[in-house]
């Protein structure tokens, strides 16, 4: 069984797959097409009510269509999501490969220093580099990415571990494999499951700070579209127009669920494969 | 257990001693000039040195450390650079508003994520278990700011039973406006993070209920609940403790965001505010303060964790 027929097999997974098929088409589509420019003020149009002057979900205060705002904020999200989780793979993978392939005294250095790691809030993280450089997608995508994957590190540690004391890594051993071939060949492929699921949760972690970030004012300036900073703009007239702080924050929690979805489908679609292989 | 006890000091001295180092390099080491700031745009290189040697930047690093690191053992987390105030100054009247926000949310969060947790394992194959397990799966995706905001929509501005944000002038000394200022925030923050403590809650106890001791115990006569209560949740209990433990840092993070939803002048706010400000300074002090927090809470929770399992008392 493929891993995508038992992601469409499992209820879970197939929520995930269009939750997060939605935030992909959103940010897609605003590439080429939004209802109008995004960023574009026209204060005699602010605060319309949706459906009214062609505009489905209404204008912001500024008079910018709110529909808009959040397919290009989609944009934003996605972007941060994925560069966060390639840089939490590469700094958990390379922090669990030291824990478990250089000498002990090294590796167990390289263990406490992921955990002193750990204690770091990636949003403090954050609010380190913010300080120093201001703030704007990199520092968003760098804090949530190092701070993701010490965590990463961590879980593919312990897996790592795991298929290093297996038998058939200590008989590719016995047959003359090299370390790098038996990373390569054996325990890559082998925590690789592992690691899919932990980055899907990586991804839901990105969006949530992403959005805390900006609205917090230390995510991408403007003219860049975000949902925080929408719903940041959005908190001081919060009694005038409710509606507008309800769209982006939906936006935010579709897409983390999605996320979270999606992984919970992978981990059972692993779990189904593991199961049949264990079987054979 | 004393030898335990004094390894796991030792190591939560390490760890802060790391910790701070990291804290300190990044700061300093990273490009991004603190004295520029100071200066201005339009400072000449000359008057930017000049700031430079007045806060001592022109020294080496490792002199600056213990400078700083001398300080905070004698409890000064760091003055402001840019208007003078001190950390430390501020933290009693700061820590007087995030103390309570955070306490209060972990209580709250408790109160309603181990019931239902245990609910949603018991009655696992039942329609209210699925619910309960479904409404653990949204309220973990629910952004805290976005629950915060929703809490304002419908209990400040709809129904107006509570302040929308603030906290009183006088603090705890007008305790009722107090406490009234805090319900929304402690629900926002209870919300998100109890979300995730159901759901381990839930596993914790499924796990339990497959035990052969659970049924070694309904065949001496206890009954279903009954043998659940007396062996059922202390067993359940220790990898819902060192959740706990994990969870604080989401914890920490989760009350700066409420405090700026509720605009409460907390730990979490002066943070964002010299943040905002790039007082570095300050900023170092703080997110020592946290980062300590952090740290000694999952100090706390090890201990713990070896008190309510006697099996891990005997191992070091």
């Amino acid at each position: 069984m493929t891993v995508s027929r038992a992601l469409l097999k499992s209820r879970s997974g197939s929520a995930g797959l269009v939750l997060v098929g939605l935030l992909l088409l959103s940010a897609l589509v605003s590439l080429v097409w939004t209802p109008y420019d995004p960023t574009l003020a026209r204060p005699r149009d602010g605060w319309l009510l949706p459906f009214s002057g062609g505009h489905v979900l209404g204008t912001d205060r500024l008079g910018r269509d709110e529909l808009s705002q959040l397919l290009a904020g989609a944009r934003g999200t996605l972007l941060t999501a994925l560069l966060a989780a390639t840089i939490a793979a590469v700094v958990g993978l390379a922090l669990a490969l030291a824990a478990v392939l250089v000498p002990r005294w090294i590796g167990a250095a390289v263990v406490q220093l992921t955990d002193v790691l750990i204690a770091f809030p990636v949003l403090l993280i954050a609010m380190i580099l913010t300080a120093v450089y201001g703030g704007s997608t990199w520092t968003v995508v760098t804090a949530v990415g190092v701070g993701a994957g010490v965590n990463l590190a961590r879980v593919a540690r312990a897996e790592a571990g795991r298929v290093l004391n297996t038998d058939y890594v200590l008989a590719a051993h016995a047959a003359g494999s090299g370390t790098w071939r038996t990373v390569r060949k054996h325990l890559l492929p082998n925590i690789a499951p592992t690691l899919v699921v932990q980055l899907s949760l990586v991804l839901s972690v990105a969006v949530l700070a992403e959005a805390a970030l900006s609205f917090l004012g230390f995510g991408a300036p403007a003219p860049a579209v975000s949902w925080g900073r929408m719903l940041h703009e959005q908190q001081q007239y919060i009694a005038a127009r409710p509606l507008l702080v309800i769209w982006p924050g939906l936006a935010v929690a579709a897409s983390v669920l999605g996320f979270n979805l999606l992984g919970d489908g992978l981990r059972e679609a692993a779990d189904a494969r593991l199961r049949i292989r264990e079987a054979r | 257990m004393t030898l335990y006890v004094v390894r796991r000091a030792a190591l939560l001295v390490v760890s802060l001693l790391a910790a701070s180092v990291l804290i300190f390099l990044v700061l300093r080491l990273l490009p991004g000039d603190i004295a520029q700031t100071i200066g201005g745009i339009k400072a000449t290189p000359a008057q930017v040195a000049a700031v430079r040697h007045d806060l001592g930047l022109d020294r080496p690093l490792a002199a600056q450390y213990a400078d700083w690191i001398g300080g905070v053992v004698t409890g000064d987390f760091g003055r402001s650079v840019l208007d003078g105030t001190s950390v430390s100054g501020q933290l009693a009247e700061k820590f007087a508003v995030t103390g309570p926000l955070a306490v209060g949310a972990v209580v709250l969060a408790l109160a309603f994520a181990v019931p239902l947790g245990i609910v949603a394992a018991v009655r696992r194959d039942s329609r209210l278990g699925g619910a309960v397990n479904a409404l653990g799966q949204f309220g973990i995706a629910l952004p805290t700011l976005w629950v915060g905001l929703l809490l304002v929509v419908v209990f400040a501005v709809q129904l107006r039973w509570l302040p929308a944000q603030g906290f009183p002038v006088d603090g705890w000394a007008e305790r009722g406006q107090a406490l009234r200022s805090l319900v929304l925030p402690w629900l926002a923050l209870a919300l998100s993070e109890g979300a995730v403590l159901l759901r381990f809650v839930r596993s914790a106890v499924l796990e339990v209920l497959h035990q052969d001791w659970l049924r070694t115990a309904r065949a001496k006569g206890h009954t279903r609940t009954g043998a659940l209560v007396r062996h059922g949740l202390r067993n359940a209990a220790v990898p819902v403790v060192s959740v706990l433990g994990l969870q604080i840092a989401a914890l920490v993070a989760g009350a700066v965001v409420v405090e700026q939803v509720f605009v409460l002048p907390g730990v979490g706010q002066m943070l964002i505010t010299d943040v905002g400000n790039r007082d570095l300074d300050k900023v170092q002090g703080e997110i020592l303060l946290l980062t300590g927090a952090v740290l000694v809470i999952g100090f706390l929770v090890d201990l713990a964790h070896r008190l309510i399992d006697p099996r891990l008392r005997s191992a070091v």
